[in-house]
């Protein structure tokens, strides 16, 4: 594998398939929809061949790529993944495939629907691969746009209102960002990750930074948290993070739910890996520096998304809010590890814990949501459209199979042992306990709520009286089936043999950590 | 250097088409065409051939000898990036303005001859030649507008003209007394910038050849020319106009204002209202100008208005990018100049061309019952492809050179640049307000009584293919503009400037 350019033909494929499936404006759109689904398999065969060849006991960035581009503004063509980035690019090309497959029931502009999904794994792929923020900026940006339309053209009655929602609060984050990233640049000259990140561990970026914008009268310090400040609201919004995260529930209820399941199951991921990858390396002392009320916003997001969820009716803004919480406690074991920063060894191996515990709830998050959305477009396809939690009633007895599969994608949410969704979360409050423990705590009753939650759709749904007008509802096909097998297999699989993943990430997870140790 | 014949060219091909029988309307659009490609072609090569980006002498003939006036064209990395850009928009010009049946010869020679003059201007080394090239320019801006042009087309035109002309006086003067005081030598541009004008000589000098010049570039708050201009308007006018009229007047601030009197822009010595400079002052009015543009824009009724504010606005960053006085914010300015010539000429084309001579209509309401996203996709794509970059999102022209507009402005006005993140935001604001109602309206308001739209006609598509294909080549390798621009300013040219506040 030397020498191939892996991840520039890794993300080539989904923007060669975009075209071709635009293009070939096949009047027959069962064949698009299989031309689609053809080239989002193949990035993910490319994808696992990847991931073969992958060194995982390095926590070194691997399959780098580095081209000149415009030296003036310190823009390379850099490209390289670390565990994290693997995992990232894996859970991208899972999720793409069950997006389509969610989406096979959409009948207007086929192709352009397709297209742009692909447009967008290409984005996600980009993003999660690039080293340079020139470079990585174009794809964050980027795949907002076919995300734009899909909700746009294809969703619910209030789309137009989700759409530009989602769309503005997202523009003002990433101006945000860039006017931050902007003023890094005019201090050292460069938008590379790793160098900025050494220069911010050296101690030197930031007083750079102040030497540069002197001429204004905000204080030192200041200065370097309203830079901060610029880059996190950039990520926040975009995982979110409460309070940013009011663009959210409509723009995921409103999609068409394969898109919903693209936005949940991959998208909300770029935020959490921009946390990762940007913010804690760059600005791991500002973030020490409000690294408490960070923990409060994690656990305000885990509880009251929990609450609120609790308090809908329509499942895909229940499952909304669920995501919301879900990603709440990465950011609870990503902030509790930022928090404390001393040598002392026993706590170190919690911050491993926690750190490796983030890196899989965000691969669990991605597989369960985006499983769950699944079964919730089956259910709109069955029910045509409906996706109220109290439009159904006693499905079990009808569609056994159905009830039962989805069950188990309800309790890998739910986080029950021996699924993906509880290795994650324990790994995350067993290194939180120790080191925030009062935010742990907390979050706990995020952890109870969910269950309330979920064990109500399950009820309303699948048991009790059997609503007459679903008598004759067609359970899973077989095809159907054989779609949903590999999915539910993996997440038996992740939940009892994590070593599969933590091996990928756990190495990155490591040097994270002590990146953060290392700053102060 | 063959890059001169740009400008004859241009002349001969107005000449030519006045000159032929009339009627044959295929005929004169054809001469048209050609004419504007083989001026393409020439400023490619010569835009190709050019390495150094040092100023070059083209064409140097004495002319006014008892006063020192030479016609003598030169070119730099700036004037070609910018002859390129012209002819770019040019070709594309034509392409848009294929279906003008109304005098067609004339139409076409009037435009070959604003295009001719601006090839003038943006070559000139010779200042008096540059004016005479910036007033032939106004000429057929006028007719052209004002027979070809739509609502209020005399008042759109006549404003235009008065502005355009009460500027060039300010130029005139400005540059008269330079000529004057220098001790009526020369009217080269290199002699001039290098002669040391006394201070205060250039304290009022300055503003006054600036604003001259400022005024056709859209400086807030002489930039309510702009709007009507663009909206009264032909489709190819309004491309012209936006996308190299007002560059003329950027250039001018650049290369003539900035450049003879570099001290101008030194600090006064007190305050007014916080502002220490002319320098001050311009960067206060172009951030003005970002800001108020993108919020006029919002509030539009009429489609072509949107896209009037919009120049506006941007022509607010060249001009902030111009008071950076830093490499990387004159660069950016330069680079946006290109960047809003070829978006601004994309979206006048797709509401003026596409949209307006279809539907008949630029009013944001009632074209949302025309459902176009439907009706003619292809408009819906490039006005998205267009709004993306007018927006500034990364992968195409308009997100480099803002980029490099605002780390200039960090640089040099920390606080405008946190402000100019307000207007970018604003403008994608706009964008999509103006996209959501003309293109992608809601189903329940389609009218279903109009007649279906004709379709995108060939060179329509080619049109906006080259002008989509310029904005990506920009966006994603700018380096193959900056390698010209950048060794231009630092040239012995902009010398004063580097010396007195270069930072």
């Amino acid at each position: 594998m030397n020498g191939c350019p892996c991840i520039s033909v890794l993300t080539a494929i989904p923007v060669i398939g975009a075209v071709v499936v635009l293009l070939a404006r096949n009047r027959n759109r069962r064949m698009t929809r299989w031309l689609a689904l053809g080239f989002s398999l193949l990035s993910l065969a490319m994808t696992l061949l990847i991931w073969h060849y992958f060194n995982s006991a390095s926590g070194a960035m691997q399959f780098q790529e580095q081209h000149a581009w415009v030296a003036m503004l310190g823009a390379e063509y850099r490209v390289g993944i670390d565990g994290l980035g693997l995992l990232m690019l894996l859970l991208s090309a899972i999720v793409v495939p069950i997006a389509m497959a969610a989406s096979w029931q959409i009948e207007d502009r086929v192709p352009l629907y397709f297209s742009l999904v692909l447009l967008l794994q290409a984005c996600l792929f980009g993003t999660f691969t690039a080293l340079n923020f020139f470079h990585w900026f174009i794809f964050w940006e980027l795949g907002l746009i076919p995300a734009f339309f899909l909700i746009k053209i294809w969703g619910g009655p209030k789309r137009t209102a989700a759409a530009t929602q989602f769309l503005v609060y997202t523009m003002v984050g990433s101006v945000a960002m860039l006017l931050s990233f902007l003023a890094l640049f005019l201090a050292v000259h460069t938008f590379d990750f790793a160098t900025l990140a050494q220069l911010a561990q050296g101690g030197q970026l930031m007083p750079a930074v102040v030497a540069k914008l002197s001429t204004h009268r905000l204080i030192p310090h200041h200065l370097a948290m309203w830079i901060f400040a610029g880059v996190f609201l950039g990520f926040a919004v975009k995982v979110p993070i409460l309070p940013f995260h009011t663009w959210l529930p409509i723009a995921y209820s409103e999609a068409p739910t394969g898109t919903t399941i693209l936005l949940t199951g991959a998208m909300s991921k770029m935020g959490l890996y921009g946390i990762l990858r940007i913010l804690l390396p760059i600005f791991g002392e500002q973030m020490q520096r409000v690294s408490t009320p960070l923990l409060w916003m994690a656990v305000a997001t885990i509880v009251l998304s929990g609450y609120s969820a609790l308090a809908q009716k329509d499942m895909k803004r229940i499952f909304a809010y669920s995501s919301i919480n879900h990603l709440g406690y990465c950011l609870l074991a990503i902030f509790a590890v930022v928090k404390f920063t001393g040598n002392d060894a026993g706590l170190l191996t919690q911050k491993y814990a926690a750190m490796n515990g983030a890196m899989l709830q965000m691969f669990n998050h991605g597989l369960t949501a985006a499983a769950v959305f699944w079964f919730i477009a089956l259910l709109e396809k069955r029910s045509g459209g409906l996706q109220g939690r109290n439009d159904f009633g006693g499905l079990r007895k009808v569609v056994p199979v159905m009830a039962g599969l989805m069950g188990i994608a309800l309790f890998s949410s739910l986080g029950l042992p021996g699924l993906n969704g509880f290795v994650g979360e324990f790994l995350i409050f067993k290194g939180v306990f120790p080191l925030a423990g009062w935010a742990a705590a907390l979050s706990v009753l995020g952890l109870l709520v969910t269950a309330v939650f979920i064990l109500g759709v399950i009820q309303r749904v699948f048991t009790g009286q059997l609503n007459p007008r679903w008598a004759a509802m067609p359970d899973l096909t077989t095809a159907e089936r054989m779609a949903l097998a590999p999915v539910i297999a993996l997440m038996f699989a992740v939940g009892l043999y994590p070593q599969m993943l933590l091996a990928m990430v756990n190495s990155t997870a490591m040097q994270i950590v002590q990146q953060v140790r290392l700053a102060f | 250097m063959m890059v001169a014949w740009t400008i004859y060219i241009s002349f001969l091909g107005a000449l030519a088409l006045l000159l032929m029988p009339k009627g044959n309307a295929a005929a004169a659009r054809i001469v048209a065409l050609l004419t504007a490609l083989a001026g393409f072609a020439l400023a490619l090569a010569a835009f190709c051939t050019h390495r150094s980006g040092e100023m070059l002498t083209v064409t140097r003939v004495p002319w006014i000898p008892s006063l020192g006036i030479e016609y003598h064209l030169a070119a730099d990395g700036i004037s070609l990036t910018l002859v390129l850009l012209t002819g770019v928009i040019a070709v594309a010009g034509i392409l848009f303005s294929w279906n003008v049946a109304l005098r067609t010869q004339e139409f076409f020679a009037f435009y070959l001859l604003l295009i001719g003059a601006v090839y003038g201007v943006f070559l000139s080394y010779d200042l008096f030649l540059l004016f005479v090239f910036y007033e032939i320019v106004i000429i057929p801006k006028y007719f052209l507008i004002a027979i070809w042009g739509s609502t209020r087309r005399e008042y759109g035109a006549m404003k235009l003209a008065l502005y355009s002309f009460v500027g060039s006086a300010m130029v005139l003067i400005g540059l008269i007394a330079a000529f004057v005081v220098s001790g009526a030598k020369s009217m080269a541009l290199g002699d001039l910038a290098g002669y040391a004008f006394p201070a205060h000589f250039q304290m009022w000098a300055f503003p006054l050849v600036f604003v001259g010049f400022g005024i056709l570039a859209g400086l807030w708050p002489f930039h309510t020319w702009a709007p009507t201009g663009h909206v009264a308007a032909p489709t190819a006018a309004s491309m012209l106009l936006a996308g190299v009229v007002m560059k003329l007047g950027a250039y001018g601030c650049l290369r003539v204002a900035m450049t003879l009197f570099p001290l101008g822009l030194n600090s006064w010595g007190f305050h007014v209202l916080g502002l220490g400079s002319w320098r001050d002052v311009f960067a206060v009015l172009a951030v003005i100008g970002i800001v108020y543009g993108a919020m006029v824009a919002l509030v539009q009724r009429d489609f072509k208005f949107v896209i009037g504010y919009s120049s506006v606005s941007h022509m607010g960053f060249i001009l902030l990018g111009l008071m950076t006085l830093n490499q990387i914010g004159l660069s950016g300015a330069v680079l946006q100049m290109v960047s809003h010539g070829i978006l601004a000429g994309l979206m006048f084309a797709v509401v003026g061309r596409m949209v307006y001579e279809r539907t008949h209509t630029r009013d944001l309401k009632i074209l949302s019952g025309f459902n176009l996203n439907h009706a003619i996709p292809f408009a819906a794509v490039v006005f998205v492809i267009a709004g993306m970059g007018s927006m500034g999102l990364p992968g195409l022209s308009g997100f480099v050179a803002e980029m490099m507009i605002v780390i200039g402005a960090w640089r040099a006005f920390p606080l405008l640049a946190v402000c100019v993140g307000v207007g970018i935001v604003v403008g994608v604001a706009y964008i999509w307000r103006a996209m959501q109602k003309a293109f992608f309206a809601e189903p329940e308001m389609v009218l279903e009584t109009h007649e279906p739209l004709a379709a995108i006609s060939i060179p329509e598509k080619l049109g906006a293919m080259i002008l989509i294909a310029a904005s990506v080549a920009v966006g994603l390798y700018p380096q193959m503009l900056l390698r010209v621009i950048v060794p231009a300013l630092n040239s012995p040219l902009f010398e004063g400037l580097r010396k007195g506040n270069w930072q």
